[in-house]
């Protein structure tokens, strides 16, 4: 068995052994922790408290509150009280798209889930797809209809703008519908029929710009749109930059496609292999194979060079341009790519077109059209176009547009242009926004006609082409809102229903698609699944204009690219707040980044060689802020923190932050970086070049969820091999301690103290594939939307008192060895990333269960850890004795407390809409941790009963199991051999109390010390080339 | 009938009255007319088992074998109609009617135009149903079942009177016993104080000490009284029995068994329930299926009373929340703590617990009150003794075989976790 030297740490402090990390990694928590609303009470009063309290209680109970039970008047027939019902449906923001299904108890959603029929999303959710029910129960969303900032009905607002539209039709002047990407085709129609009778401009864009690609798609196809990428059948992938994992269209399906290529199991022992080049550490690059730290600027050069590599081989006339770079690493790839000719996908962020037209050019000597990348099912999710949307701006710069409508987008925030706007939209005779809030664009427009939430509309979509996909209302509207394209549809004179609008399109496209049967039977068929795919899709013929296109290229890369010195700050989005539309969404905002483990905040990522320049002190959980100055000449204060794998010179600051407008919860939190947004000859940069840093030594609190909890070189945490090593042996990377005893060395389980416990009907475990996990976070959204797991904010987190149930802990690694500090160091510029989701380990020797002086925490028959919160005083004893630190505290009550009003699904009526009501809500001084869904087992197991069977798999799914878009996690029950589970670990048991997991990849965290949890690690395998 | 008041016999639990019900229902199935109903028909007895299911839970509502509830009475309904007739009535009355068939309209006119619910039954159930309505038919007319009935169960009654008096008589001659043997003691000792005397006079001897200090002395109460022990003993007893009863006082705290209030509707289960019969699981739909029981809606009591007793006033405020479309604010009567977890369908569908278990007398309730304490005591007890409902249930299988290998007791719910926190709280 070979041991792998790989040191592991959690963050800089550890690795630069600061003297404040060394005194707290020993505590859990920091000292001097200060609690809330304490104060100096004596004795005394505690005494008089006591008194009153027990009189009260007394008195309280003398006369019970009288609780009303109140039946519906006239049940509907498909909905009984405390049973869920299900229905398909589909999660859109901004340009953003996925199939979900929504669960919904007693006529209110509570829960968003995947929808697993459908093929557009891969069967996965995101973080933002999970959080997006509590935005329906936002108390900012707008109320009723506005017209010129002051309340008003929906019958003034339609005259208002009825006059207004008719008059402006009399001026020469330009009018414009604007939004996000449209993919609905009945919304389309709408905005058709309203262009055509008002004669107005429709201009779509999106938050980041795919402008580049879709302009180099035209050029080279003649089809404007971004292809349909299919991982799963890549074996070699190169991203330039390009976060497919993270932030991109449609990144559950691709985490899903990715996440197939990378199972490994006795059967398929081959994995895909990812190179990424980037600046900032993205979830793509952390799960990449080879990761090459670049400077965004140059990243062109690299591309050419490639191709120039590609181009040499296939006898292809090589671009010729000045900074060629000759690279081991490219010619590495370039001999990978060649070996696995005809399945690769090189992707770009670029959004310039001329090197979008490398990269087709790249994909088209490999071969990879039609085969990896499709045009024949196109994406319809990113349409912006930077150029007309340029046009908007110049227009609206000459005071020469008439009206304009913002459909459901906020510019003036979320577009680089956005001051722009917000300083002459005054000057436009009509302006209207269907925004959901007050936000930055809508408290400047005349009229607001706010729209339903995505859960309150009937709409369809097509984010594929020949995809289509349905939304359906799954609660009556909660507010005085209308669907814009009602509006819209009103305000061309036509009072159709948007509703019968839309199923009288698809009685056309039911004919069309020859469907003879009664149409009631296929649009009920449709919105049951949630989606529909044309039975017959059309190929698309490509007709390359690419070599054409290249001999323009050369010419254009010298003229505007050129090596620098300087820094460069490159922008981008992150799996939380993403684009910033869901930015009052407390859950959001306390996710932490995946990858540098911040919530509530944005920040530069700097790399360590910069904080030494700069002289950043950095110290537990404070940091500086640092003096960002733009080649435009505009300042931010900025705090800082150190990222490994930062690509030397540049420096990374999250979109999406920074908002003045979106409500109290998303309000002031970090920097707004839109505006920060550069244009190269027309289309938008979201690399910003020439910029200027300098430390103001202004100290600053930034929340961080990791670093304080420390690996303490324990081996047996994190375990990893290469797959060429996993071949030669399945056992490879992996690490057991031996004790050694009076009879020599033995295994931890062989010495046990233990009797082990008897499982005679279920034995619940759960399997996570380390391989699968990119670190996504989607579970860690699901999880508290499903256990109501309360939001502490920022100075809480800061306390170290966040409450989620399940959390990912990324580590970072390096070959060099422990006591190599300098080795240390260089490794930590650009490190290899494991992502490990850690919760209760159900241990069955758990010792939390040892130290409970109240036997709140006990075991359960089915192999479970159970917390009582009615027996929990709040000892603490367990937290302390857990391994995994994962049992989370109450320190206050966080529902119906003023002082966590950012706990919004808590603190208010609307916001608790969205609790569950099959899990009690915790309150102050109680111990909590994952219950491994129980409540969902125990449903699952009654289904069962009632159907006289035994269980089978897919009755229960634990919500992170269901929520997570590459199916890294395995749930059931081990006691089953059938199950699936049992098969995917290889369980055999030979004693009655004994498992036997003979999965060679399959290990425990903290083997060691033989607590025996019933959570299986499979140990992380990366496709590492070795000679 | 029977089966009803043997339930009640049952319930009163006495050993003796528990074999005569025995006796009781081995006579039921020798009942004559029972032999008679089973000749005809040999395998009919889980069909009309079957149909009488079905009737209790769907019929019973409007209709009644010898009686006219909202439908006609359906005696001998099967001579009256053909097969096809009824079928086709059940599933839709409504379509028959509308297809002008004369006798459906009469029966329509005839009842205030009242339109029968339709029943989605398939050819199975239908038959069994019809095979029950038959049998009930085939029996005499009820008032001489109901004397019968009557007659056994002053007979069990009597029974049950004969042997509390054993316990009494058993108690009365214990105690007359202790006091038998107290006078004695007592008449024991002034006959050997007199016996040492009466030696000692014959005998002229001078009394020894211990036979003097035996014979003068007296017993000093006040002595007695003000002694060390007994104040000590006093105040002990009266300490604990106040504490006692402070700490039973406190766990009555939260505790709201007998909480009978007043309702909106003076709705009586006892007429609904325990009068007509219709089954818990008409009005209460979810009992079956999910967690709540579910307080029936308002469409579920118009169904009925859309035709029965409207003009009375309480029935009126049924139709005004129909009407203006505003729900019924019942009071609740069981209130469990949110902390706590339960599931009706775990226990009436798969336990198969009678609602009576948990909710007392409830055909006997004008107004319904809690019966039970709903404490965690009150549960965790009844999963100690409660034997899981496992036969003919698959999931339970391998846990009853693991069970049966290692104890010969039946299989109780704590055996299989019934205990734990987290079947209830979570």
């Amino acid at each position: 068995m070979k041991k792998e030297n790989r040191t592991y740490w959690k963050g800089i402090e550890q690795l630069k052994n600061d003297k404040d990390f060394i005194k707290n990694a020993q505590n859990e928590f920091p000292e001097y922790l200060p609690i809330k609303g304490s104060s100096n009470n004596s004795r005394r009063d505690f005494l008089k408290m006591m008194g009153f309290g027990l009189s009260a209680a007394t008195l309280a109970s003398c006369e019970a509150p009288i609780k009303k039970a109140i039946p519906y008047v006239n049940k509907p027939v498909d909905i009984d009280a405390t049973i869920p019902n299900y229905y398909a449906s589909s999660y859109v923001s901004g340009s953003d798209y996925c199939s979900v299904l929504v669960k919904t108890r007693e006529g209110r959603p509570i829960k968003i889930e995947a929808n697993k029929l459908s093929h557009i999303s891969g069967g996965g959710t995101s973080s933002q797809v999970e959080a997006s029910v509590l935005s329906l129960y936002d108390k900012e969303r707008l109320q009723n209809p506005f017209l010129n900032g002051k309340k008003s009905d929906w019958k003034e607002i339609d005259n208002y703008i009825f006059e207004n539209l008719k008059f402006n039709s009399k001026s020469n002047k330009n009018n414009y519908i604007i939004s996000n990407s449209a993919f609905s085709p009945s919304s389309q129609k709408v905005i058709q029929k309203f262009k055509a009778k008002y004669n107005f401009k429709h201009v779509q864009y999106d938050q980041v710009s795919y402008h580049g690609s879709l302009e180099a798609n035209s050029k080279s196809f003649g089809l404007r749109k971004i292809p349909y990428y299919d991982f799963s059948k890549a074996k070699v992938i190169v991203s330039f930059d390009y976060d497919f994992l993270g932030s991109s269209i449609n990144h559950t399906l691709f985490n899903n496609q990715f996440a197939k290529t990378r199972a490994v199991n006795s059967n398929k022992k081959t994995m895909s292999r990812l190179y990424s080049f980037e600046s900032n550490l993205s979830l793509t690059g952390s799960n990449a194979d080879y990761r090459i730290p670049i400077k965004s600027s140059e990243q062109v050069f690299y591309i050419a060079s490639l191709y120039n590599l590609l181009a040499k081989k296939y006898g292809k006339t090589p671009i010729q341009f000045k900074n060629e770079i000759v690279d081991s690493n490219l010619s590495m790839i370039a001999d990978d790519l060649i070996n696995n000719f005809g399945s690769s996908i090189i992707v770009s962020s670029s959004n310039d077109e001329y090197v979008q037209i490398i990269i087709n050019a790249i994909n088209e000597i490999l071969n990879n059209y039609n085969t990896t990348i499709s045009f024949d099912t196109p994406y319809n999710l990113r349409n912006g176009n930077d150029y007309e949307f340029n046009k908007f701006i110049k227009d609206i710069n000459n005071d020469n547009i008439g009206a304009v409508i913002f459909l459901n987008c906020n510019p003036a925030y979320d577009h680089a242009l956005g001051s722009i706007i917000s300083s002459k939209i005054n000057d436009i005779p009509l302006s209207i926004s269907t925004s959901d809030r007050m936000d930055e664009t809508a408290s400047l427009v005349k009229v607001i006609a706010p729209d339903n939430h995505y859960l309150e509309s009937w709409n369809d979509y097509e984010p594929i082409k020949g995809f289509f996909s349905f939304s359906q209302p799954t609660i009556s509207k909660l507010f005085n809102t209308r669907q814009f394209q009602e509006s819209l549809l009103k305000w061309s004179e036509d009072d159709s229903d948007y509703f019968d609008f839309m199923k009288s399109n698809w009685k056309k496209l039911s004919k069309s698609e020859g469907i003879n049967t009664n149409f009631q039977i296929f649009w009920d068929q449709c919105l049951h699944d949630g989606f529909y795919e044309l039975k017959d899709k059309k190929t698309f013929s490509l007709n390359s204009e690419i070599s054409n296109l290249l001999k323009n290229v050369s010419f254009w890369i010298d003229q505007n690219y050129s090596p620098s010195d300087g820094n460069e700050l490159v922008l981008y989005l992150n799996s939380s707040v993403g684009d910033g539309i869901q930015a009052n969404n407390p859950w959001l905002q306390e996710m932490p980044d995946p990858i540098s483990r911040v919530c509530w905040d944005n920040y530069l990522s700097i790399s360590s060689k910069l904080a030494n320049e700069l002289n950043l002190q950095i110290g537990d959980m404070t940091t500086q802020k640092l003096l960002l100055k733009l080649d435009s000449g505009k300042e931010y204060l900025i705090p800082a923190i150190v990222q490994p794998g930062q690509a030397e010179g540049t420096v990374g600051l999250a979109l999406g932050y920074g908002r003045k407008k979106s409500g109290a919860v998303g309000n002031n939190v970090g920097q707004d970086a839109y505006e920060m947004i550069e244009f190269l000859k027309g289309y938008q940069s979201l690399t910003i070049k020439n910029i200027q840093l300098s430390n103001s030594n202004e100290e600053y609190r930034i929340a961080q969820t990791q670093t304080h909890h420390t690996i303490m070189g324990r081996e047996s945490v994190i375990q990893e091999t290469t797959l060429k090593k996993y071949v030669e042996d399945p056992n490879s990377g992996q690490y057991q301690m031996k004790i050694y005893t009076s009879k020599g060395y033995k295994k931890p389980e062989d010495i046990s103290l233990w009797k082990g416990h008897k499982y005679n009907n279920h034995h619940w475990g759960l399997a996570i594939d380390l391989n699968a996990c990119t670190g996504c976070g989607s579970c860690t959204i699901a999880c508290q939307a499903e256990n109501n797991i309360p939001v502490v904010g920022k100075d809480e987190v800061l306390n170290r008192r966040e409450m989620a149930w399940i959390r990912i802990d990324r580590y970072y690694s390096s070959d060099a060895d422990v006591h190599d500090l300098k080795g240390l160091e260089k490794a930590s510029e650009n490190p290899d990333v494991t992502f490990q989701p850690m919760m209760c380990q159900h241990c069955n020797n758990a010792p939390c269960e040892t130290v409970c002086p109240v036997a709140a925490t006990t075991h359960s028959t089915e192999g479970l850890n159970q917390m009582t919160y009615n027996r929990c005083i709040g000892t603490r004893y367990c937290a302390n004795n857990c391994p995994y630190k994962v049992r989370r505290f109450n320190w206050f009550k966080y529902h119906d407390n003023e002082q966590f009003d950012k706990n919004s699904s808590m603190n208010n009526d609307l916001g608790k809409m969205v609790l569950n009501p099959d899990v009690t809500v915790r309150s102050r001084g109680v111990m909590e941790k994952c219950s491994m869904c129980i409540q969902r087992i125990q449903a699952g197991k009654l289904k069962a009963k009632k159907e006289n069977r035994r269980l089978k798999d897919g009755d229960i799914n634990m919500v992170c199991e269901s929520s997570c878009p590459s199916n890294a996690m395995v749930f059931g029950d081990m006691n089953d051999p059938k199950s699936k589970i049992s098969k995917y670990l290889k369980i055999k048991r030979k004693e009655e109390n004994k498992l036997q997991v003979n999965e060679e990849r399959a290990y425990n965290v903290l083997d060691e010390l033989k607590v025996s949890p019933n959570i299986w690690y499979m140990r992380k395998i990366r496709n590492k080339k070795e000679s | 009938m029977i089966k009803n008041s043997s339930y009640r016999i049952v319930s009163k639990m006495n050993f003796t009255s528990v074999i005569f019900t025995y006796i009781f229902i081995l006579f039921s199935y020798l009942n004559p007319y029972n032999l008679f109903a089973q000749d005809s028909d040999p395998i009919d007895n889980s069909i009309v088992s079957n149909g009488e299911k079905i009737f209790k839970g769907n019929c019973t509502v409007c209709h009644a074998i010898n009686d006219v509830v909202i439908g006609p009475a359906l005696r001998d309904v099967h001579e009256r109609r053909s097969e096809e007739w009824l079928y086709a009535f059940i599933r839709n009355s409504q379509k028959v009617i509308q297809s002008g068939d004369e006798y459906a309209v009469n029966l329509y006119k005839e009842y205030n135009n009242t339109l029968m619910t339709s029943f989605d039954f398939n050819d199975d159930e239908l038959n069994s149903l019809l095979e029950y309505i038959k049998s009930e038919s085939a029996k005499p007319i009820e008032v001489a079942v109901v004397e019968e009935d009557n007659d056994l169960e002053i007979s069990s009654g009597a029974q049950s009177v004969v042997s509390n008096t054993t316990v009494n008589i058993l108690t009365t001659l214990v105690v007359i016993l202790l006091i038998i043997t107290l006078v004695v003691l007592i008449q024991f000792n002034k006959l050997s104080k007199k016996y040492i005397l009466l030696e000692d006079t014959i005998s002229g001897k001078k009394l020894s000490e211990s036979d003097k200090e035996f014979i003068e002395y007296k017993f000093n109460y006040k002595r007695f009284l003000k002694s060390d022990f007994i104040l000590g003993a006093t105040t002990f007893i009266f300490t604990i029995v106040l504490v006692r009863s402070c700490i039973d006082g406190l766990y009555t705290v939260g505790i709201q068994q007998n909480y009978q209030p007043a309702q909106p509707i003076a709705f009586s289960h006892k007429i609904h329930a325990g009068q007509y019969e219709i089954d818990c699981n008409y009005c209460h739909t979810g009992v079956n299926i999910s967690k709540s029981a579910n307080i029936p809606s308002v469409n579920i009591c118009m169904n009925c009373h859309n035709a029965i007793e409207t003009d009375k006033p309480e029935i009126q405020k049924i139709l005004t929340a129909y009407e203006e479309n505003k729900p019924i604010e019942w009071v609740r009567v069981h209130n469990l703590p949110d902390l706590s977890y339960f599931n009706h369908a775990q226990h009436v569908k798969v336990g198969g617990i009678e609602c009576e278990t948990c909710h007392g007398p409830i055909k006997e309730m004008d107004v319904v009150y809690q019966y039970s304490e709903l404490t965690m005591g009150w549960c965790i007890n009844c999963h100690r003794e409660t034997e899981v409902n496992s036969k003919g249930n698959e999931y339970y299988d391998k846990l009853v075989a693991l069970h049966g290998k290692n104890s010969k007791n039946p299989l109780k719910v704590q055996d299989i976790g019934g205990l734990e926190c987290s079947k209830c709280h979570y």
